[in-house]
């Protein structure tokens, strides 16, 4: 019986334990008063029989399947002939990987020998053994867990409050996921981190001057000694997203302004939507945009003032990436600017002030904690986004300020050491994963100061 | 009333000023007039410019051949391995009979895509009585030749920077005079996986990928996030524990997507051991990102359900949970549905991560299940946008327009289902 199917019939049986259990809920009322002397409603008799009959088979179920291919694998590798036993530790898994695919009816990347044929059939022998027994335990779990629940139902038997506190464990463990996927993010990128910094010190990544993570595969190889000094990668990154900043802070702003101060409810009512497009538009789209029609654009006009502009200019990613923010920076400030107080406003305008020295010098200060925190969250989205660099920012790390030249970015430079094969111990890889501690720690500095502050001002006028 | 002269003066410092605030009243205004102006003008601009690229990909060009199928060429007994390309080139030669020099002919062969052969395996697949006699097939031209049909190459563009020399283009240019050269509407694009050749590539493929991902983040963001919303809402006391429980979700929302990707790579790929490349894997990846969004949208809507609502359900003797599954949470439904929606949006048109847990490979076959090999819409766009060939333009802006289609469809259903079941209380 294939694992799937096993899954479909556990279903089949909660739900046959379900009707059971209210039947019997019925039955052993029956000569005692009726359903009324129950102490919960008959369906969560059938509930909590449906609950026990399922989940802990399900459970089981999933661990099995977790396990089974680690502990047949090793199995495998005990009954192998020791010649092949001898290999190294990535030859080892090559021949594992070979004697799988075979399993599964795909190309393996050598001859079939009878070594490699044999252990494949001991492993399909063994995968139906584990099938087989899989299938007989789960089976019996299922059934004797609703035979417990069969036995115990009596009208005393409070099931309404045992399937609310399931119920309950289930919500607090979904609630946590939060919790884990921060901390699987924090181990998973901490881990790969440090195995780089054990390779590269820290100090030279932190400061180097030079990028190029090309790691030698021979020693006596040219030109490719691996230099992995992230400061011209953080100047890039930054220098994007200044100029993302610089396009999307004022535009967003001031539509904030406009749209919260100055239009009319119909225009507000069309206008709003539209630019919220902009934040929909997937970041891809905004990269073949910037790749295709902005850079050439701007290499074409530079042309024209005698200027010497890239093809992957740090402009037209930057530019391109403001015009994403603009929606971003526009909604959250407008949110902040509808919460400052109305009666600020009436102060202002009964000393005579016109509405737009209103806005200036009252709205815009008083809601200013909350614009900054806006904004901050903004560097965090420009710093972290990645397809728009990608598509139209180049892969040369070069130290400068010039908004006109190449430069690369943090995630433009994790995307081009991840993308395709890779191998788990040369620090290439691994860069990867230290430019991503810096990008998450990053953000998060940012997102914290940006919380902060928001939070705080909104209690300001609360 | 003895400082008459001061407040008089004070008016006129006042009315002197005047014009020039006004003035300055009016520039501002214009100021976040022109900023809104400038917002859609790039969204407009973008919009045309992906439109004006991509409508001529949802036609392609097609030639007409009289296809002699020579049953020497066919192997009775191997039908796949048959020479159907022979055929075609043969069927070629015939209707330019008068090209006989080495090189001459091999242009002439670049006319047709190489999927012409497969098109006629079809056809002998399914008619062996067809064999020894002649059929009339449309065939889809090389991408140059439908490059040329559509006008994005010029023809007076000296010979040697073209793609098409001067014979391919009087041979095309005979074709259309006798009808045998036209543009149909181009099903391979809607029906087809990826392909080196751009008049073989479609985007099927990566719409069932797409569709897949999408189904397994469902599967797992809706219950998990209604979940975790609801027990934050309804049922958390206020203590350290689910105080440190918001501040990570506000801070997983803020989390750059590419992160995410890192988390997959190292824990589903290297750690659990599943397949790269797989749906199942982008789903979980899409669903730790797509989490946040929901619970943050769902608590929104649990809290816009009033609590004399709660109360009422109390006072008549339900229990905490079945206040919250018979009453609350039906009435939080729909705007928990609407997050739930513009989170499978932002997942459909999300790229990053999935590039890290190596949804990137070029895959020809149509995905067809949870573990199969796949790419997703937006990375078969990135890989496109990649390619050199111009019909790749194209029909990545063909992709676009597709994607950015479903999206706003998606964005459409969530706004009609606010709309419609959206109570003020």
């Amino acid at each position: 019986m294939t694992p799937s199917y096993l899954l479909l019939l556990l279903l089949l049986l909660s739900t046959i334990a379900y009707y059971l259990g209210k039947k019997r809920a019925f039955a052993v009322v029956k000569h005692k008063g009726g359903p009324k002397t129950l102490h919960s409603r008959p369906g969560y008799y059938g509930l909590l029989a449906a609950i026990w009959c399922g989940v802990p088979a399900v459970l089981i179920y999933s661990a099995w399947l977790v396990f089974e291919s680690t502990i047949i694998s090793d199995m495998i590798l005990a009954n192998l002939p020791t010649g092949i036993k001898a290999l190294p530790a990535d030859r080892l898994t090559l021949v594992m990987n070979d004697i799988k695919n075979l399993v599964n009816g795909n190309i393996i990347s050598g001859e079939i020998n009878p070594v490699i044929q044999s252990a494949s059939e001991y492993y399909e022998r063994l995968q139906s053994i584990s099938h087989a027994c899989l299938a007989v335990i789960v089976l019996i779990i299922a059934i004797a867990g609703f035979l417990v629940v069969w036995k115990i139902i009596r009208p005393s038997l409070r099931a309404r409050n045992h399937v609310e506190r399931l119920l309950k464990i289930v919500l607090i463990a979904c609630s946590t996921l939060a919790i884990f996927t921060t901390i699987g993010i924090i181990m998973s990128v901490l881990y790969e981190a440090i195995r780089f910094f054990k390779v590269v010190p820290i100090t030279d990544f932190l400061f180097g001057l030079e990028w190029s993570p090309q790691m030698a595969i021979r020693a006596d190889q040219v030109g490719s000694s691996g230099a992995f000094g992230a400061i011209p990668v953080f100047l890039g990154t930054m220098l994007i997203s200044a100029i993302a900043m610089s396009v999307a802070v004022p535009v967003g702003l001031m539509s904030a302004i406009y749209l919260s101060e100055y239009a009319n409810k119909k225009f507000r009512a069309v206008a709003k939507p539209l630019l919220e497009i902009l934040a929909g538009i997937p970041t891809v789209v905004y990269g073949f945009f910037a790749a295709l029609v902005v850079a050439p654009a701007i290499r074409n006009a530079g042309a024209s003032f005698g200027l010497d502009v890239s093809s992957e200019s740090a402009l037209a990613a930057g530019l391109v990436m403001g015009v994403m923010i603009i929606p971003f920076v526009s909604s959250l400030s407008d949110d902040v600017i509808n919460a400052v107080p109305q009666s600020l406003r009436d102060g202002a305008y009964g000393l005579g002030s016109t509405k737009s020295e209103t806005i200036k010098q009252v709205v815009f200060p008083a809601a200013l904690p909350g614009i900054v925190g806006g904004v901050l969250l903004a560097v965090s989205r420009a710093i972290g986004e990645t397809m728009i660099v990608v598509m139209a920012a180049g892969l040369s790390a070069n130290l400068t300020l010039n908004p006109l030249k190449t430069v690369t970015t943090v995630t433009v430079q994790i995307v081009t050491l991840l993308v395709g094969d890779q191998e788990f111990d040369s620090p290439k890889t691994l860069a990867a994963f230290a430019l991503g501690l810096m990008l998450f720690v990053t953000t998060l500095i940012l997102n914290i100061i940006a919380l902060v502050v928001v939070r705080k001002y909104r209690e300001q006028y609360e | 009333m003895n400082n008459k002269d001061t407040s008089k003066r004070t008016m006129d410092i006042v009315q002197k000023g005047l014009a020039k605030r006004y003035k300055r009243e009016k520039r501002f205004k214009l100021y976040g007039l022109s900023a809104i102006i400038f917002s859609l003008m790039c969204l407009s601009f973008l919009f045309i410019s992906i439109f004006s690229n991509g409508y001529t990909a949802f036609q392609q060009t097609f030639i007409e051949l009289e296809v002699f199928i020579d049953p020497a060429l066919i192997d009775k007994g191997n039908f796949a391995g048959s020479n159907y390309q022979g055929i075609i080139k043969a069927s070629l030669r015939n209707a330019f009979p008068d090209v006989t020099e080495r090189r001459a002919k091999k242009r002439l062969y670049h006319l047709v895509s190489s999927g012409a052969a497969y098109q006629l395996q079809a056809v002998v697949r399914d008619n062996f009585e067809k064999i020894g006699q002649s059929v009339t097939l449309w065939v889809p031209a090389d991408d140059d030749v439908d490059m040329l049909m559509k006008g994005h190459i010029d023809r007076n563009v000296p010979e040697a920077d073209r793609r098409l020399k001067d014979d391919q283009v009087a041979w095309i240019e005979s074709l259309s005079e006798q009808g045998r050269i036209e543009k149909q509407f181009n099903t391979t694009f809607f029906t087809a996986g990826d392909s080196r050749e751009p008049e073989l590539a479609g985007i099927w493929g990566a719409a069932c990928g797409s569709f897949y991902t999408l189904l397994v983040t469902l599967a797992l963001s809706f219950p998990i996030g209604v979940a975790a919303a609801v027990y934050l809402e309804e049922f958390a006391p206020t203590n350290r524990w689910t105080d440190l429980i918001e501040v990570n979700i506000n801070n997983l929302a803020a989390v750059p997507s590419i992160v995410f990707g890192l988390l997959g790579l190292a824990v589903f790929l290297n750690f659990a051991g599943l397949p790269r490349s797989a749906p199942l894997v982008g789903g979980f990846v899409l669903t730790l990102m797509t989490l946040p969004t929901i619970i943050i949208a769902g608590r929104a809507s649990l809290k816009s359900v009033p609590p004399s609502i709660r109360e009422a359900a109390l006072g008549v003797g339900a229990s905490k949970t079945q206040m919250v599954t018979h009453h609350v949470l039906p009435l939080a439904m729909p705007g928990m549905l609407t997050g739930t929606i513009i989170g499978m949006a932002q997942a459909l048109g999300e790229t990053a991560p999935l590039l890290m847990i190596g949804m990137v490979a070029f895959i020809v076959d149509i995905p067809g299940g949870f573990t199969d090999p796949s790419t997703v819409l937006p990375v078969q766009i990135f890989l496109w946008a990649d390619s050199p060939e111009r019909a790749f333009l194209e029909r990545t802006s063909a992709a676009i327009m597709v994607l950015l289609l479903f999206l706003i469809s998606m964005n459409a259903v969530a706004v009609i289902l606010r709309k419609k079941f959206e109570r003020r209380w």
